[in-house]
């Protein structure tokens, strides 16, 4: 009797904890978008608020009205992620299967110059100077694409190790005496079999070039590459921007800088629509990013 | 003669039965060549007194020259203190406060609530780093921010300007990288927590063993090969940081570079916004080298205590 009136109290303490820790997390998501709906004068006299005395929807409106600049951000962001995940997904299953098979000759040494690549990298430096002055990657497109997220070697590893265990050797065999190829047996067994794992990276792939900004932090600069800027990007120029008045570095009319920024509303509208895809396919996507951490602890 | 004869028959075979699986992997390895191992060879701009005019590879030997500038002046000291020290700090509030959340989130016995609990957590490790700097610029801006215009208020303490003092940043800095990761550990102690043969909390219980007794006695010592894990990825790691959490968040603001400042924004800063190259490499270089040391190192450290836990 007495211990599981314990118990109880014991339940209802770690769930009080458990609420408050959720709560801290959550809070700062509803900051922002309430902050996004709050009305522009309201925020100026009382700063962000859970509460606000006025609400307004002009943020919203405002950047569907003449949002131009924003929505052809959100358009590159999907733009990229669309392609960049496709390609991600071709290599590393292409790489992967390979390197699965266990009769392939050389496959230590390729496998290990795979793997190298997380061990030991060149820094930003001679990898900024090849893209820009070999590649000429600066202000075009391929510059959000191509320079690091194209190709995970842990990614590639890990997808390797499931076709590994997690695809009865039986089954290659089968198809071997069966007369098929490498080709037959990796479009028609492995991937097939293989598209848990292909998912799961698939998504850290995407969740990567959404939430990646700094691509076009390196190689995008000047009017030209704006017209490239990822919503991401957009983001992060607009708070430099503050910065930059903040910090009183500017001379001449202050109040025609500010006049050009997007209102404080307004920011908090783009971050909140930035991160609006991200809280509607979670719900459905959860257990693949689960599933996706827990793997990564696991090694191959 | 003739074993020569079947040698060659023998790589010619090879070559007919697995070129169609070389040929898929080319684009990936053509990449990673690019991407990755050109920039390896690229590190030579280090040691050199670039000349674009000549080219990197005609440009004369600088020797080490640039390391002992680099090394001449305060930063190399400060960068490498703060990229440590904040390492170290993330490790540590990172592992206790994720161990302690996986814990309570398992006890939990309503399966609705410990759901949600567990995808709240998960959340801000989708977000990207910018919309982290917003969310921190809602809470801290001088003007705007709801610390100094609704808590601070309550306490009757006067507004502070957050990204003009230092000296609240390596807090700030632990808070938020905390809010942003801790998902991720939880999440693998969890797993790793779920995998505890129940057993033994059923022979605990009959010998009357209480819930902390539990928790220090089976709990935490079944952890141990995951937390060594982790440890073991985050020190390999330890000469890096995120460069986003650094610049962005506290908006690459320069009079926070003293608590701020880490290898990885020092070397973006010295490169484009200062077009120094030879600062920015040797720096570049310096990282790459001791976090190479680093990972080989602790890799080698764990294989001596247990060889299943070693990463290779």
């Amino acid at each position: 009797m007495t211990n599981s009136k314990k118990a109880k109290r014991f339940q209802f303490w770690i769930n009080v904890v458990l609420i408050l820790i959720t709560l801290s997390i959550v809070l700062p998501f509803v900051l922002v978008f309430i902050s996004s709906l709050t009305d522009e004068n309201t925020l100026i006299r009382n700063g962000y608020s859970f509460f606000p005395e006025k609400f307004s929807f002009y943020a919203y409106s405002y950047i569907i009205r003449q949002g131009e600049k924003i929505l052809r951000a959100y358009g590159i962001t999907v733009f990229v992620t669309i392609v960049g995940t496709a390609a991600n997904i071709a290599m590393s299953a292409l790489l992967a299967y390979p390197l699965s098979v266990k009769k392939l000759p050389y496959r230590r040494a390729i496998t290990f110059f795979v793997f190298f690549t997380m061990l030991f990298n060149g820094g930003l430096v001679p990898t900024y100077l090849m893209y820009v002055n070999y590649l000429h990657i600066k202000n075009t497109i391929w510059a959000l694409i191509v320079p690091g997220f194209l190709l995970s070697a842990n990614n590639v590893l890990m997808i390797r190790s499931y076709f590994n265990t997690s695809i009865p050797d039986a089954l290659f065999e089968a198809a071997k005496i069966d007369g098929a190829g490498h080709m037959k047996i990796f479009t028609s067994i492995t991937l097939p079999l293989g598209k848990p794992i292909l998912v799961t990276m698939g998504l850290f792939s995407a969740l990567g070039y959404w939430n990646d900004w700094t691509n076009g932090l390196y190689y995008l600069s000047g009017n030209e590459g704006q017209k490239l800027y990822s919503i991401q990007n957009l983001l992060n120029q607009m708070i430099t921007d503050i910065q930059y008045l903040a910090s009183g570095k500017v001379t001449g009319n202050i109040g025609a800088e500010v006049a050009k920024l997007p209102t404080t509303s307004i920011r908090m509208a783009i971050a909140f629509i930035a991160m609006l895809p991200l809280f509607i396919i979670y719900p459905f996507l959860q257990k693949y990013f689960a599933e996706g951490i827990t793997l990564g602890a696991v090694k191959g | 003669m003739k074993k020569a004869e079947v040698k060659k028959g023998k790589k010619k075979n090879v070559l007919k039965e697995y070129w169609p699986l070389y040929l898929m992997m080319l684009p990936a390895l053509l990449y990673l060549l690019i991407n990755n191992y050109i920039p390896m060879a690229g590190m030579v701009i280090a040691f050199k007194k670039l000349n674009f005019a000549k080219g990197i590879w005609a440009s004369p030997w600088a020797g080490l020259k640039n390391f002992k500038f680099l090394f001449a002046s305060k930063d190399a000291w400060i960068i490498t203190r703060n990229t440590l020290l904040y390492n170290v700090a993330f490790i540590l509030v990172n592992m206790v406060v994720g161990i302690a959340i996986a814990i309570l989130i398992t006890e939990v016995r309503n399966t609705k609530l410990k759901k949600i609990y567990q995808s709240a957590i998960l959340l801000p490790f989708l977000m990207s780093m910018v919309i982290l700097s917003y969310i921190v610029y809602a809470l801290l801006s001088a003007e705007n921010g709801l610390v100094n215009n609704s808590i601070l208020p309550l306490f009757h303490i006067d507004p502070i300007q957050w990204y003009q003092k230092p000296k609240y940043w390596p807090a700030v800095l632990i808070i938020a990288n905390c809010w942003k990761g801790i998902g991720y550990g939880c999440l693998i102690y969890i797993a790793s927590l779920i995998g505890i043969d129940p057993s033994f909390y059923e022979a605990a219980r009959l010998d009357g063993a209480s819930k902390w007794q539990e928790i220090t006695k089976i709990t935490l010592p079944s952890l141990v090969p995951t937390i060594i894990t982790l440890l073991l990825l985050s020190i390999g790691r330890i000469f890096y940081s995120d460069f986003g959490l650094f610049y962005q968040v506290p908006m690459n603001s320069g009079v926070l570079f003293p608590t701020t400042n880490v290898i990885d924004t020092y070397v973006y800063r010295a490169l484009i916004e200062q077009g120094n190259i030879s600062m920015s490499s040797a720096a570049g270089v310096y990282q790459s080298l001791v976090g190479f040391c680093v990972v080989m190192l602790s890799n080698w450290i764990v294989r001596r205590v247990d060889k299943d836990q070693a990463l290779f």
